[in-house]
């Protein structure tokens, strides 16, 4: 029972109540603490678990708006067609690529710029400042900043700075790539790592800035060179920084749908698992067929989920 | 005495001398070779960001070009005609009707909740906690179905109301979890103290509570309203001409339309600007924030 209710003052105060009073009392304090938990927790468990619930139900559900009268129990008919259709069997395979790629380049990125940012130098304050703003953009003003204004073939600034630089050395056929054509998913890639690496930043450097000193010293002391003290220190102290960035940028990437929506529109194999969705159910409009790959992703994201609450806990284990 | 030990020990945490952390910094002999390297590394990351605010101020001509015209003159015609889409006012405001009446929910109902999971602990507050965050984990995407069925069903599709309840219930769980974090700050002992005066909850949410926690407070509301104002999935889906965001009037430039450029770029810029605001703003708690509390 929680003992902490009342302090020795109050105890030495209140005379020992019967064991029957006591238990109604610590109920009735139950109750009491709960009370403001509860409004918050109904909201999310209406809001969030309902529609999941739904969701499994309409999984099994034969329902295609294009076709209303046909509907009825499907079984395990849509998640056959889950597994047996081309089409998002390699949307799951780009959804990995994707999260994969983004998340591993932003961190080593990341932690790149973080060891940067933990020297003392002038205008540290603005250096921060700037490398945040990336992660600040509207991400669809971002993926249509790198669609027209930094990758279009034409006029975008990469090929317009590949014209400048080529022109300085007095070339006149300056290679100009058509990047979303050509290059499609390394372009939603390249716009995601621009915005997430911030991102990894801010969490690593946080980490640096939290590494003890004494360890440092020593193996100073010891003669240690810089390399070795970041592979056997710093590195160390950081796994739980690092596990933890990469959970978080995990879970929010396989869920992107702005960058691959506004970039290429799924096109040229660049659809992942939650644009293809969105196109099952609001172009195929097959209800049931929609549902059951939302269950699949909902599936999939609990494992992931797995490994990021285990190091979410860690840390809030040594923060209480 | 259990209940109790989260605040404790964070407020015994806090107590402990600073200086034994980031002496190390000051072991490294500034090299300026490193400071220029990072400030390179700084202009090229914020560039993009420039130069979509250089772009939204020349002439479509000029930002058409190739190579591309730095000091081309200024113009404020990109903004002019954003402005002058009698969609981008309408768009604007029920972003902003969104994300502030979302975020002063989400802290209506974070803050007691966040105060029934740190200062007076319900038994098993982290098993609550950890079922919080499994809801934000899950993704949007698979209960965009039943949510547009349910707004079919009941005459809420292309209503701010619908898109405002879902964007509480998106950010609650994190908001729930950096309050949480925010408010263990709190020493105990003013608690206490407040306890033996007499004062009820919501006296000591004000009195004590409040000033300590404020600055997470803000944080914690400006990440919320960054989150809403920055949500494209549910409100393509759930909304249309009337209840369409700023997000959801920006789909529109993603086909090319011949010289649109510096019209794009105006929009982008106009659009992210109070995101931008409000991430600088809340810049010395957007890690904890954004880590849930877990990175101070």
């Amino acid at each position: 029972m929680s003992v902490s209710e009342t302090t020795p003052r109050q105890r030495t105060v209140l005379a020992d109540p019967a064991p029957q009073e006591q238990r109604a009392a610590s109920r009735k304090s139950g109750w009491v603490r709960r009370a403001p938990l509860l409004p918050a927790l109904v909201f999310i468990i209406i809001m969030t678990q309902l529609p999941f619930a739904a969701t499994i139900v309409i999984s099994f559900m034969r329902w295609n708006a294009l076709r209303p009268d046909d509907r009825g129990f499907a079984g395990f008919g849509n998640y056959a067609q889950v597994f047996t259709d081309a089409n998002l069997r390699s949307s799951v395979v780009t959804t990995v690529v994707l999260t994969v790629v983004v998340v591993g380049v932003s961190l080593v990125l990341g932690l790149l710029v973080a060891l940067l940012l933990d020297r003392t130098f002038l205008g540290r304050g603005i250096v921060r400042t700037m490398m945040i703003a990336p992660f600040l953009v509207v991400p669809v003003a971002a993926a249509l900043l790198w669609k027209h204004a930094l990758l279009n073939p034409s006029y975008g600034l990469v090929n317009g700075v590949l014209t400048w630089v080529w022109g300085l050395f007095g070339s006149q056929s300056p290679p100009q790539v058509a990047w979303l054509t050509q290059f499609p998913l390394v372009s939603i890639e390249l716009a995601l790592v621009w915005q997430w690496t911030p991102f990894m930043m801010l969490i690593l450097l946080a980490g640096l800035q939290s590494r003890p000193a004494d360890a440092f010293e020593a193996a100073k002391m010891d003669g240690a060179s810089a390399f070795q003290v970041f592979r056997y220190i710093t590195l160390p102290h950081l796994r739980r920084y690092i596990d933890l960035g990469a959970t978080l940028g995990a879970i929010f990437i396989v869920q992107n749908f702005d960058a691959v929506f506004t970039m290429t529109s799924g096109a040229l194999g660049t659809a992942n698992l939650p644009y293809t969705i969105y196109q099952t159910f609001f172009v195929r409009q097959d209800y049931g067929l929609a549902a059951a790959q939302g269950v699949i992703v909902v599936i999939g994201t609990i494992v992931v989920a797995t490994f990021a609450l285990r190091s979410a806990s860690s840390l809030l284990k040594e923060d209480s | 005495m259990a209940a109790t030990a989260p605040a404790t020990t964070a407020a015994a945490a806090d107590a402990a001398p600073p200086q034994q952390y980031r002496k190390h910094s000051r072991l490294n002999r500034p090299n300026p070779l490193w400071g220029l390297l990072a400030w390179a590394v700084g202009l090229l990351f914020a560039s993009p960001v420039l130069w979509m605010v250089l772009t939204s101020l020349h002439s479509e001509v000029d930002a058409a070009t190739n190579p591309p015209s730095l000091l081309a003159p200024l113009t404020l015609d990109g903004y002019r005609s954003f402005f002058g889409n009698s969609n981008a006012w309408p768009a604007l405001i029920n972003s902003a009707t969104a994300s502030v009446v979302s975020t002063l929910l989400v802290l209506a109902l974070s803050i007691p909740a966040a105060y029934a999971l740190s200062i007076r602990p319900v038994k098993k507050w982290s098993d609550v906690l950890f079922f919080l965050l499994s809801t934000r984990f899950l993704p949007i995407v698979a209960a965009v179905l039943p949510l547009y069925l349910f707004a079919v069903a009941t005459g809420a599709l292309d209503q701010i109301g619908l898109l405002i309840a879902l964007y509480t219930a998106m950010n609650l769980p994190i908001a729930i979890w950096m309050m949480r974090s925010f408010l263990a700050e709190v020493p105990v002992e003013m608690l206490e103290a407040a306890q033996l005066d007499g004062a009820g909850l919501i006296r000591t949410l004000r009195s004590v509570v409040a000033p300590v926690a404020m600055p997470g407070i803000a944080a914690t509301a400006l990440i919320c309203f960054i989150f809403s104002w920055q949500e494209l999935l549910l409100a393509r889906s759930l909304t249309g001409v009337v209840a369409g965001t700023a997000p959801v009037f920006l789909t529109s430039f993603v086909t090319s339309q011949g010289l649109f450029l510096a019209q794009v770029s105006a929009a982008a810029t106009v659009v992210s600007l109070p995101v931008l605001v409000a991430g600088f703003a809340a810049q010395d708690k957007l890690v904890q924030g954004l880590s849930l509390g877990a990175v101070k």
